[in-house]
């Protein structure tokens, strides 16, 4: 087997120093009834080739965005460009094999991208501190909702219609299950500003998105503001990471936890998985944080080094007083998105996000010109949404068979919400002039049928 | 640098430098260069990525448009490269030598899986195109669930949780609705042994269950009389993990799961340590109602300096209708979908992340599977607990094993050796990292004082042991003759010890602009 190094003589040796005469031997402890005496019952070894045959043939069935004759899917997945240097550098040895750097001394490459990377995050999205990530954007929202309680000692977690429907129910599994009362605001476009009907006096907090799972844009002011007085926080969910290269940061609005989705910089589609959550908050809550923090600090020297910090917060050390269970996070996608973020630069992800901004206005524009359709989002970042004078779903399914992604009906994730004619699309900085006309041409076509 | 509160103490500060030999004008050290943080050599304006000029639309963003670009500093991509190749350099990697972190099994990370998840059918496939254009990418699903369950002897499976702790809160999450439905969520009370790792107490905890620890006996195991004095009527379950994190099988297993279900309870199995029984034995053999796989670990996908991993979760009948949405669902033709929403029998506890899972370490781990076969997989989990037991024969008589007998795929030691030397655990850590190797795990699992865990894995080479277990042994002579040099070590790291009390008592967690 190509990746065992030991030979039948080192193993025989081996097991001589060890005192045994046999590997079975080290199995004793193993009830004998549950001991296997033979492999069980799966196809045995292959070649490199073989195996890389098997799994290019299970690649082939599928439809990748870029061999879409057309895409325009989003809904808290953005298809973008990623620089080839950004996946050379997550491939360096040195950041692919390496593990959580819990010594410091030869973890600096880790540590110091990490801190870069909170400090970007931080800047980014307004607030004062980062966590170094954590799985993806829908967890990261439950744990702020977690914390919200703990900083509030409150129990009611109010959660916008506009939220991306995913984010909302892993808030409410995770969240529900921490006894935690869910107030959960029936789907709507412009849904951000209802969630002030109920604020209470034992709401921990509103958790609110924008642009929000429709593609409209709200300015949160006015609602963080009504939750700071009643002693609420207002949480901010975002999915689409480039839209803060153009739109007010939302700590400039009056968030006090900021979380979201950074799969849109430095990482793939990868049909969902691995994606990078962020996680940012005001300094006066930092005890209460999840996930791991680098830290500045000096090594015997004087030198300027970084270590893990505040880890008095964390399961390895607080066990079931910890903020979260949270012990592995996202490290090389948080690298890969650093590092996507260091060749940009503000200027480039602010023109980038103007790029992916003109799109969506093509894209809304191409649109409106078929007769039966409606936009619903006059303000959009990169998505918005149309209502089609039919159900979105069945006309994306028939746009798919010529090779089209559409967009996603809005039911497809809300089959109860009484959403049917809703189609979400999102444009980015890969679509080419033509998509938009080719679109047009297949979605009149399938409405007139 | 002149705008970095931070750097004015450090910056043009050498960094890297063999102890004794002195300050470099450029602070590098041969081949290790010195190397800034990005806001101290990039500019806000300066870009690595060409971009089309943008057309100069009147925006459509509501009044909400920032005032001005982020304050994000920018590179070439020459000087980014030359950034993060520096940073590389500055850590240790598997792939530079062995990496015997205890219960995180640092073992090879193929290049075949690496190159395979970049498929573009799997790279660039959204998750949210529709099934007919997935249906590669489900199959992939479908045959490493396959795959999970015959080497688990389990019912079902759950891909959707994104590592360990989350594949513990997925199968906690099952215990929890189970017993709801059988209307006994009065059941609060979850026992770990105080070896557990800190996600299982943490995991239990923030769901809103009361952890009860329960002894570990002379032999490192589960101390059977102490658990049948803690079971009752608000027994909830247990959380063990096995072979446990002394290193040690449970071999007592398959008593303490009928004692656990006898009153009432579930065993939650933490599948961090499989690698050392796969193919040899089946948790669905030993009574394991849930256990998480760590893909990073048992099946090779990266660590990646801390992630992303995934954490598969299998279940027992008694638990499977509870797994979370989405999974995954194959008609009598063969074609797959995700099941979103409850169906048919199923009373799924809810959704866990968005999506359905960490679909590039999918394809990694099946790459790995296959690669191995079943022969493979055995063969690799007898090298791993041969080589673990390899290192405790060469190490034993010098330093103090933490239990008699036989160990699995790791090896555990106390401090014993070191009483009265005042030379600690840490030390011998440190100064591991002066002679080329990347220090075990230490100070886990907490019963254990000064705990040293060793885990090789299958995949170094005996020649590689024998160097590791050689510097080992003359670290150790080193500490028994009391040497003050080793409370000093690292002195050959890029950084010799950080102080961490500063990190802590005055966090930096960000870089400032100066005057800020």
């Amino acid at each position: 087997m190509r990746y065992l190094p030991l030979t039948p003589e080192n193993r025989r040796e081996m097991l001589k120093k060890a005192g045994v005469s046999s590997v079975e031997e080290f199995y004793d402890d193993i009830p004998v009834a549950a001991r296997l005496a033979d492999p069980v019952d799966l196809p045995f070894a292959r070649s490199e080739w073989a195996v890389e045959r098997a799994i290019a043939a299970l690649a082939a069935e599928n439809l990748p965005a870029n061999a879409a004759r057309a895409f325009f899917l989003g809904g808290g997945a953005y298809r973008h460009h990623v620089p080839a240097s950004v996946d050379h550098i997550i491939q360096r040895s040195e950041f692919l094999t390496s593990y959580t750097p819990y010594q410091p001394e030869i973890a600096q490459g880790t540590l110091q991208s990490l801190f870069e990377f909170q400090s970007q995050i931080a800047i980014l999205t307004g607030m004062e501190v980062a966590n170094s990530s954590m799985y993806d954007g829908a967890s990261a929202s439950a744990e702020a909702a977690l914390m919200a309680a703990r900083v509030t000692k409150r129990r009611k977690i109010i959660l916008s219609g506009g939220l991306h429907p995913h984010y909302a129910e892993t808030i409410a599994t995770v969240a529900g299950a921490a006894s935690l009362v869910i107030e959960r605001l029936p789907a709507a476009i412009n849904a951000e500003a209802a969630t002030l009907g109920a604020l209470d006096d034992d709401t921990a907090c509103i958790v609110v998105q924008s642009p929000n799972f429709f593609g409209a844009l709200t300015d949160i002011s006015a609602i963080a503001d009504a939750a700071h007085a009643q002693g609420a926080l207002l949480v901010f969910v975002f999915t689409e990471l480039i839209s803060l290269g153009l739109l007010k940061p939302p700590g400039e609005m009056g968030a006090d936890i900021v979380v979201g989705e950074g799969q849109s910089l430095g990482n793939g589609l990868n049909f969902g998985g691995p994606y990078v959550g962020l996680f940012a908050a005001r300094e006066k809550f930092l005890r209460q944080m999840p996930g791991r923090l680098a830290g500045e600090t000096v090594d015997l020297e004087g030198r300027r080094g970084f270590v893990l910090t505040l880890s008095a917060r964390e399961q390895h050390i607080r066990r079931e007083r910890a903020t979260s269970n949270i012990c592995t996070n996202s490290g090389l996608c948080a690298l890969a998105l650093t590092a996507h973020l260091t060749l940009l630069g503000g200027a480039g992800l602010h023109a980038l996000a103007r790029l992916n901004h003109e799109a969506a206005i093509l894209l809304a524009d191409a649109l409106v010109q078929i007769p039966g359709i409606t936009l619903e989002t006059p303000n959009f970042f990169n998505e918005l949404t149309v209502r089609l004078p039919r159900p979105a779903a069945p006309v994306v399914d028939r746009l798919a068979r010529e090779g089209i992604l559409a967009g996603l009906p809005a039911s497809r994730l809300m089959p109860d919400a009484g959403l049917d004619d809703l189609l979400i699309l999102a444009a980015t900085e890969l679509n080419q002039p033509d998509d938009y006309p080719r679109l047009a041409a297949a979605l009149s076509a399938a409405l007139v049928d | 640098m002149a705008d970095n509160a931070s750097a004015s103490s450090s910056s043009g500060t050498p960094s890297g430098l063999r102890a004794g030999l002195g300050q470099t004008v450029s602070g590098s050290d041969g081949l290790l260069q010195h190397e800034n943080l990005i806001f101290e050599i990039g500019t806000p304006t300066k870009t690595g990525v060409d971009l089309p000029m943008p057309a100069g639309m009147p925006q459509r963003l509501g009044g909400l448009g920032r005032s001005q670009p982020p304050q994000l500093p920018g590179l070439s991509e020459p000087e980014a490269m030359r950034h993060y190749v520096r940073l590389s350099q500055r850590n240790y990697a598997i792939d530079l030598g062995m990496f015997p972190l205890g219960s995180c099994t640092m073992k090879h990370n193929p290049r075949l899986n690496e190159k395979l998840a970049r498929l573009p059918g799997f790279a660039d496939l959204h998750p949210l195109a529709p099934a007919s254009a997935t249906q590669g990418a489900l199959r992939l699903m479908g045959m490493l669930s396959d795959w999970l369950l015959a080497l688990t002897g389990m019912a079902a499976v759950s891909l959707v949780p994104k590592a360990g702790a989350h594949g513990e809160l997925c199968g906690m999450l099952a215990i929890k609705a189970a017993l709801a439905a059988r209307g006994e969520s009065h059941r609060k009370k979850v026992l770990t042994p105080g070896s557990a790792h800190g996600t299982n107490p943490a995991t239990a905890a923030q769901i809103g269950f009361s952890v009860v620890e329960i002894g570990t006996g002379a032999d490192g195991r589960v101390d059977l009389a102490d658990l049948g004095s803690k079971l009752g009527p608000d027994i909830a379950g247990i959380m063990l993990t096995n072979p446990n994190t002394a290193g040690l099988f449970e071999r007592d297993v398959i008593e303490i799961a009928a004692r656990i279900h006898n009153s009432g309870g579930y065993f939650y199995c933490d599948g961090a340590n499989f690698n050392a029984i796969m193919g040899k034995a089946r948790p669905g053999d030993l009574g394991v109602d849930a256990m998480h796989i760590n893909l990073h670990k048992t099946f090779s996908t990266p660590h990646g300096g801390g992630g992303p991993g995934a954490g598969p979760v299998v279940f027992s009948p008694d638990l499977a209708p509870f797994a979370p949405v989405p999974y995954l669902d194959r008609d009598e033709f063969g074609y797959y979908r995700l099941v979103e929403e409850a169906e048919g029998e199923a009373m799924p506890l809810g959704r866990l992340a968005a999506f359905h899972g960490q679909m590039g370490m999918f394809v990694r781990a099946l790459s790995y599977m296959m690669s191995h076969g079943a022969d493979g997989l055995r063969q690799a989990a007898e090298d791993a607990v041969l080589n673990a037991n390899y290192v405790l024969a060469r190490l034993k008589t010098e330093m103090s094993p933490a239990f008699p007998g036989h160990c699995m795929h790791e090896a555990l030691f106390s401090d014993a050796f070191l009483k009265d030397t005042g030379i600690e655990t840490l030390d011998i850590a440190k100064a591991l990292i002066d002679e080329g190797f990347h220090p075990m795990t230490v100070y886990f699992p907490l019963n254990v004082h000064g705990a040293m865990l060793i885990e090789p894995t299958e995949t170094e080479s005996k020649a590689d042991l024998d160097r590791f277990c050689d510097a080992l042994l003359a670290i150790a002579a080193r500490a028994k003759a009391g040497d003050p040099a080793l409370k000093a070590a690292p002195f050959r790291a890029p950084a010799r010890r950080l102080d961490e009390t500063r990190a802590a008592r005055e966090p930096r967690l960000r870089w400032r602009p100066q005057g800020s």
